[in-house]
C-alpha cells in the first residue's frame, strides 16, 4: 500500500487518485463501524449484556415471574454461592453430585474419545485400503446428527429389554436397567465380588459426601451418556487426527523405516509425538465440551445419577423458580471450564516454547 | 499398524475385520432405528434387536406426516418451526458474520482492536454458561415466545466472524486495491470483489450454521414455552419427556430419523467441503 502510493509517478492522474484515496480512508472509518456494529450488538446484546445481568442475578433472590430489576429480585450479596458450596444442605448436596457425575462423565470420554478418534484415524488413514470414503464417512456421521435424534435413539438401545442388552445376554451377562440404574459403576463391580457396604474409613464425608459415595463411579445411567458421547464425538476427532496424519510426510516414517522399527514402534516412537500439537488440540475441546454436557442429560430425564452442574443450573432456574442459585451454578461452572482451559492453554504454550 | 504396508494376508485380514466391526458398531444403532420405525409399540419392545419388522406397519409414520388426528405430536409444525428458525439463523448468521469479519480484516477503523478483542472473548464463553442470562435477556426485550427470540440471541457468532476474517485475510490486498482505484466504494469491493473470492469460507459458514442451528436445543428451550414454537429437536425432546417409561418407541424413532435427513443430505451433498468446515470450527479453540 504504501509502495504503490510512493512510487506514484507523477502523473495526470495523480492528484485525482490521491484525492480518491483520502475519500476512501475516510469512508473506511465510518464503514468499518457500519459493517461491524451489527455483528456487535448482537454479540454486546445477546452474550456480555446477558452474563452482565446473570452475574446480578447471581447475588439476588429472584423467582423469574418480576422484573429482576423490580423489589421482587431481593439483594442477598453472597448467599447463593455460600449456600453452593457450604453448609451441608440439600442445594449444597445436589450440586456435589452434579460435580461428581460430570467428573466422572469427564473422566471417561475425554481419553475414550481421543484414543479411539486416534485409532480409527490410523484404520481409515491407509492408502491402499479398500472403501476408505465408506468407513470414513460411516465413523463420522454420527457426529453431524442432532444429539436429541441420538440420544433418543441410544434410550431405545439401553432400555432393560434393548438392543444392548440382548446382545449382552449372548456373552451371559445380565444388563442393568440402564436409563433407571443410579447405583455407581465401581460400586456395581464390587457388589459382584460380594463388598456392598463401605469399609470404616470411607464412611468419612468430605463435602456432604462419604469416600464411599465419591468414590462409586459413574452411575449406569451415565455410562449410557458416556458410550453415547464417545459413539458421536470420536468421528470429529477421527477427522482432526486424520489431517494431521496426513500432513506427516511419508519419508519420516520410511527413514524410520530403514532402521528397522516395525509397525508398532515407527507408530509410537515418529507419529505420536508429531500428533502431539493435534492431540493437546483435541484433549482441550473434549474437556471443555464435556463440562458443559446438557442436551443428552434433558432428554435422559431427572436422574440423581446424571444431573450435571449445567443441567442442575436449568432445573434450579426454571423448575424450582431459584434463578439466583440457578445463575450461580453457571458462574461456578464458567469459572471451572475457564480455569481448566486455562491451564490446559499454558500447559501447550509451555511445550511450544521448549520446542 | 497401518495399511499402508500390506503386511502379510493375516495381518491384513485382521485389520479388515477390525474395520468391518468399528463400522457395524457405528451403522448398526442407525439401521436398527429405521427398522424400528415400521414396527408396532410391543414389537419394539419385544424384539429390539431385531431388523425385520413383524408385522410391518407404517401407522408411526402417518402419525409422523400428521394423516391420523393426534395433537401430541404434531410434527408437520415442527418441521415448518425448524425450516424458518433454522433458514433464518443461517442467513443472518453467513451476512452478519462475514460483514464483520471483512471490516476486522481489511478496514482500517478506530477502536478495531478493541472490537477484535471483544469478539474473541465472546468465543470463549461456554454456551451452556449463557443458558440463564439469555432468557433474561429474551424475557426483558419482550422476545419471549417469539420467532425472535429464537433467532435473534444465535444470529450472529463470534466463531463465524473470527473463520470469515481469516478467509479474507487470504485475499490478496493488491485485489481490492484495484477495485478501489478503479472507483468502487467500500461497500461494492467487499460484495463484488471480496465476497465472491471468500465463497469457500461463506460456504463453509453456510454449512456449519445450518448444521448447529437445526440441531440447536438448549437456546430454543429457554426462548419460549408456546408448544406453537416448538421445533423438531424441542418438540422430540418434551414429547420423549412427556412419556415417562412409555414405549412409542417407533414413533420417536421415525421422528428422530427425520431430524437426521436435512443434515444428512446436506453432509453427502457437500461431503468435502462439510469436513472442511467441522475441521476449520475446530481449529479456532
Amino acid at each position: 500500500m504504501t509502495v504503490t502510493s510512493g512510487a506514484a509517478p507523477p502523473s495526470v492522474v495523480a492528484p485525482v487518485r490521491r484525492k480518491g484515496r483520502s475519500h476512501i480512508r475516510g469512508n473506511e472509518g465510518i464503514g468499518g463501524w457500519l459493517f461491524v456494529s451489527p455483528a456487535l450488538i448482537g454479540l454486546v446484546l445477546f452474550v456480555v449484556l446477558p452474563i452482565v445481568l446473570a452475574l446480578y442475578i447471581s447475588f439476588t433472590k429472584w423467582s423469574g415471574t418480576t422484573s429482576p430489576f423490580s423489589s421482587g429480585a431481593k439483594w442477598i450479596g453472597l448467599r447463593n454461592y455460600k449456600n453452593l458450596l457450604s453448609g451441608g444442605s440439600l442445594t449444597q448436596q445436589n450440586f456435589a453430585r452434579s460435580i461428581e457425575n460430570n467428573f466422572y462423565f469427564v473422566l471417561f470420554v475425554v481419553p475414550a474419545q481421543t484414543i479411539l478418534a486416534l485409532v480409527l484415524a490410523v484404520l481409515v488413514n491407509g492408502k491402499f485400503l479398500k472403501g476408505r470414503s465408506f468407513f470414513r464417512t460411516a465413523f463420522y456421521f454420527p457426529s453431524v446428527t442432532s444429539s436429541v435424534a441420538i440420544t433418543l435413539v441410544f434410550i431405545f438401545l439401553f432400555q432393560g429389554s434393548g438392543a444392548v442388552n440382548r446382545l449382552l445376554s449372548f456373552i451371559g451377562i445380565h444388563g442393568p436397567n440402564w436409563f433407571a440404574d443410579s447405583n455407581g459403576l465401581f460400586h456395581n463391580l464390587l457388589g459382584v465380588f460380594g463388598v456392598h457396604a463401605p469399609p470404616g474409613w470411607a464412611k468419612h464425608v468430605i463435602f456432604t459426601r462419604s469416600i464411599w459415595d465419591w468414590t462409586a463411579g459413574p452411575s449406569m445411567a451415565m455410562c449410557a451418556i458416556i458410550i453415547l458421547v464417545i459413539w458421536t464425538t470420536s468421528g470429529t476427532f477421527m477427522l482432526m487426527f486424520l489431517a494431521a496424519l496426513q500432513n506427516i510426510s511419508e519419508e519420516v516414517e520410511e527413514a524410520s523405516e530403514i532402521d528397522g522399527a516395525n509397525a508398532f514402534q515407527r507408530f509410537w516412537r515418529v507419529t505420536v509425538p508429531m500428533l502431539r500439537p493435534t492431540l493437546l488440540l483435541v484433549l482441550t475441546l473434549g474437556l471443555i465440551s464435556t463440562w458443559q454436557v446438557f442436551d443428552q442429560i434433558f432428554l435422559t430425564g431427572n436422574n440423581q445419577g446424571t444431573t450435571t452442574p449445567s443441567y442442575l443450573s436449568y432445573t434450579t432456574s426454571f423448575e424450582n423458580s431459584a434463578f439466583g442459585s440457578g445463575a450461580a451454578i453457571a458462574f461456578l461452572l464458567f469459572a471451572l471450564i475457564t480455569v481448566l482451559s486455562t491451564a490446559q492453554r499454558f500447559i501447550l504454550r509451555d511445550k511450544d516454547a521448549e520446542t | 499398524m497401518s495399511a499402508r504396508t500390506a503386511g502379510s494376508p493375516r495381518r491384513r485380514t485382521i485389520f479388515y475385520v477390525l474395520l468391518i466391526l468399528f463400522a457395524l458398531v457405528y451403522l448398526l444403532p442407525f439401521a436398527i432405528q429405521i427398522a424400528t420405525s415400521f414396527k408396532t409399540d410391543p414389537d419394539a419392545t419385544a424384539h429390539s434387536l431385531s431388523l425385520i419388522p413383524h408385522p410391518f406397519t407404517t401407522a408411526s409414520w402417518k402419525r409422523i406426516f400428521g394423516f391420523t388426528k393426534d395433537s401430541s405430536v404434531d410434527f408437520p409444525l415442527w418441521l415448518l418451526n425448524s425450516v424458518i428458525v433454522s433458514t433464518c439463523i443461517t442467513l443472518m448468521r453467513v451476512f452478519l458474520d462475514s460483514l464483520a469479519g471483512y471490516a476486522l480484516a481489511r478496514l482500517r477503523f478506530p477502536g478495531r482492536s478493541a472490537v477484535f478483542a471483544l469478539v474473541l472473548a465472546t468465543m470463549s464463553v461456554p454456551g451452556v454458561v449463557l443458558l440463564i442470562p439469555r432468557f433474561l435477556v429474551i424475557k426483558e426485550l419482550g422476545l419471549y415466545n417469539t420467532y425472535a427470540g429464537m433467532i435473534l440471541p444465535i444470529a450472529m457468532d463470534a466463531m463465524g466472524i473470527f473463520l470469515m476474517r481469516q478467509f479474507f485475510l487470504q485475499i490478496p490486498p493488491a485485489v481490492e486495491e484495484a477495485a478501489r482505484i478503479d472507483g468502487a466504494g467500500i461497500w461494492r469491493t467487499y460484495w463484488y470483489v471480496s465476497l465472491p473470492i471468500a465463497k469457500a469460507g461463506v460456504l463453509t459458514l453456510t454449512i456449519l450454521s445450518f448444521q448447529s442451528s437445526w440441531n440447536e436445543f438448549a437456546a430454543f428451550l429457554v426462548a419460549g414455552d408456546s408448544p406453537r414454537l416448538y421445533t423438531l429437536t424441542k418438540g422430540l425432546a418434551l414429547f420423549q419427556g412427556s412419556l415417562g417409561t412409555g414405549n412409542q418407541f417407533p414413533l420417536s424413532l421415525g421422528a428422530a430419523m427425520l431430524t437426521t435427513v436435512p443434515v444428512a443430505i446436506v453432509f453427502f451433498v457437500f461431503q468435502r467441503h462439510f469436513v472442511g468446515s467441522q475441521l476449520s470450527a475446530g481449529v479456532k479453540g
